[in-house]
């Protein structure tokens, strides 16, 4: 069967920083793949570079969807062909409801939304659809109220590929759950999802993990053996410690 | 179709409400020095005269005490490509009355239309006003739109000002507000304008609070691309004990617009106190990625983050 997403032999390098070196991963449809890793190390910019988003052209390597190659592809490209990616800190909008951000993916992608549909994707967020469908999704709203809703209008725009990022930090253990079901919901759509975390909560939801140190992959395989030996066995490093780990890892 | 007819018509199209058929809303229609006709309702008087060409001096009078349910809307227009229209207005909102004015004005066909507005307005203590401006122009951006007002407002009382381009090309505006406020007076002054090509904003707005516990908030929202140049200065003045103020000017610009913004700010009491902010930049682009990484292009993303920009 087809992969979802291949991503092979991907470098990034920003203004002569060597950020991604060799990055190997597959996403199949319904999997969750969780990234960990420490802070700084590539995880946020694996992120940026599979959305294509500006600043973040790859080096070198492939990014296959679907079987087709998506580097040269614009963001909205990639997202027309069903990638999207929800950002660690949402941004703000003044002057757009919830409502109206709700719609946006869905009607990008040429479906028309209607209360019930709203509706639906607002209460697997845990938000109370009647008391903010009308607000703005601006300062009024805190951090974690906007990365559910971010999360609704993924699930109304039904992409075949949600990367997250780090959809766990800032949100309290009630909405976490929550998270973690509507990362359930992506996996029975059939969605792939590439979930950049630091929460042992969220890897529960997981299918397997990649451990990303210094821009490398350094480890994929179970979620819980990866968490764990990046806990309790992964020392500190430098690019040049790097081969200190040789021998323990096993890159996909 | 007579004049009146063609303005209202005019009004509609440009996206107006129908309100010259309802009894209960007062209103009043001008075509360059022309009135073409006019409502009242209880507790409301409105005389216009001609006073000599292209000039009209419009008085508006709500009586001490009286609260007008509907907004009463002015509908000022030049259907012609070219003229000028000046009006002169007094405005008199008596004591603890109440009232929304709706200015409307529309030059659909301007090539060269200049369009004037003088006007004196008194709130008397804890009268309540609300005034917005929403112009309609067409796409060739020939008006030349020049306001300017002077406030003064009694003890207690309130004034709400909106100014919003609804539809069409900005031309030029010149414009300039100024506010003298008693104790406990509030004034808040919203001003919402995108314009491109060559088009030329320029808006001062201006608030003294005077009075003790005196309120302003002073909050213009402008997006210009192109080639369109901005320049807005907000002035608040508190010397009262526990005056409060505050200025918040942002301004998107796109291709070579250009955009200045300056907030001026002086207190002389100490007791009172003035915020401001200001902001000019381009379409942020964290809300630009999120709203591609859902589809839109950039061109889409960025009209969308605009109109939310311009409604907030």
């Amino acid at each position: 069967m087809q992969k979802l997403l291949e991503i092979r032999d991907l470098d990034l390098t920003l203004d002569k920083e060597r950020i991604l070196q060799n990055i190997n991963l597959d996403v199949n449809h319904g999997e969750v793949l969780a990234v960990i890793g420490p802070n700084g190390c590539g995880k946020s910019s694996l992120a940026y570079t599979i959305m294509g988003l500006k600043g973040y052209e790859q080096n070198g390597g492939g990014i296959f969807f679907k079987g087709k190659e998506i580097s040269e592809l614009s963001v909205t490209e990639r997202a027309k062909k069903g990638i999207t990616l929800a950002w660690q800190e949402p941004a703000r909008f003044e002057g757009v409801s919830v409502r109206e951000f709700l719609s946006i993916g869905a009607k990008a992608k040429g479906r028309n939304i209607d209360n019930k549909d709203l509706d639906w994707a607002l209460n697997e967020v845990a938000i109370i659809p009647n008391k903010y469908l009308d607000r703005n999704v601006d300062d009024t709203l805190s951090g974690g109220e906007r990365k559910r809703i971010e999360l609704a209008s993924i699930l109304l725009m039904k992409p075949d590929l949600v990367i997250l990022d780090e959809p766990d930090s800032g949100v309290d253990v009630v909405a976490l759950n929550n998270i973690g079901d509507v990362i359930n919901d992506f996996k029975n759509e059939q969605m792939g999802v590439i979930l950049i975390t630091h929460s042992d909560e969220m890897l529960e939801v997981a299918d397997k993990a990649a451990l990303i140190c210094g821009g490398e992959i350094f480890n994929v395989g179970n979620p819980q053996e990866v968490s764990d030996y990046f806990k309790y066995q992964c020392i500190p490093c430098e690019d040049e410690d790097f081969e200190k780990h040789q021998g323990v890892s096993s890159n996909e | 179709m007579n004049d009146y007819e063609m303005m209202v018509d005019a009004y509609k199209k440009a996206g107006g409400e129908d309100v010259f058929s309802n009894s209960d809303t007062a209103h009043m229609v001008l075509e360059q020095d022309k009135i073409l006709g006019k409502h009242e309702v209880e507790g409301l008087e409105i005389n216009a005269e001609k006073i000599k060409t292209n000039t009209i001096d419009v008085k508006l009078r709500i009586k001490k005490g009286y609260q007008i349910k509907n907004p009463v809307h002015m509908c000022f227009g030049v259907l012609p490509k070219e003229g000028l229209q000046k009006i002169l207005m007094d405005v008199n909102i008596e004591k603890d009355a109440y009232a929304k004015i709706m200015s409307d004005c529309v030059f659909p066909n301007a090539t060269e239309v200049k369009h004037v507005m003088k006007a004196n307005i008194h709130l008397g203590s804890n009268a309540h006003y609300e005034y917005e401006e929403n112009h309609f122009h067409g796409k060739t951006g020939g008006v030349e739109v020049v306001a300017k007002s002077n406030i003064e407002m009694d003890e207690g009382s309130e004034i709400l000002t909106l100014f919003t381009l609804r539809k069409g090309r900005v031309g030029k505006i010149d414009f300039d507000y100024e506010a003298d406020l008693a104790e406990n007076a509030k004034v808040e002054m919203l001003t919402r304008i995108s314009g491109y090509e060559d088009d030329q904003v320029k808006i001062r707005e201006a608030a003294r609070l005077n009075g003790r516990n005196a309120r302003g908030l002073l909050d213009s929202k402008i997006a210009m691309a192109d080639n369109a140049k901005a320049e807005v200065y907000n002035e608040l003045t508190a010397n009262a004990p526990d005056a409060k103020g505050h200025v918040d000017c942002t301004e998107i610009i796109k291709d070579n617009a250009i955009a200045r913004a300056v907030p001026i700010v002086e207190v002389s009491h100490p007791e009172a106190k003035v915020t401001h902010e200001a902001a000019i930049g381009s379409v942020d682009s964290d809300q630009l990625q999120t709203l591609m990484a859902r589809g839109l292009d950039e061109e889409e993303a960025s009209d969308l983050i605009i109109q939310g920009l311009l409604k907030g």
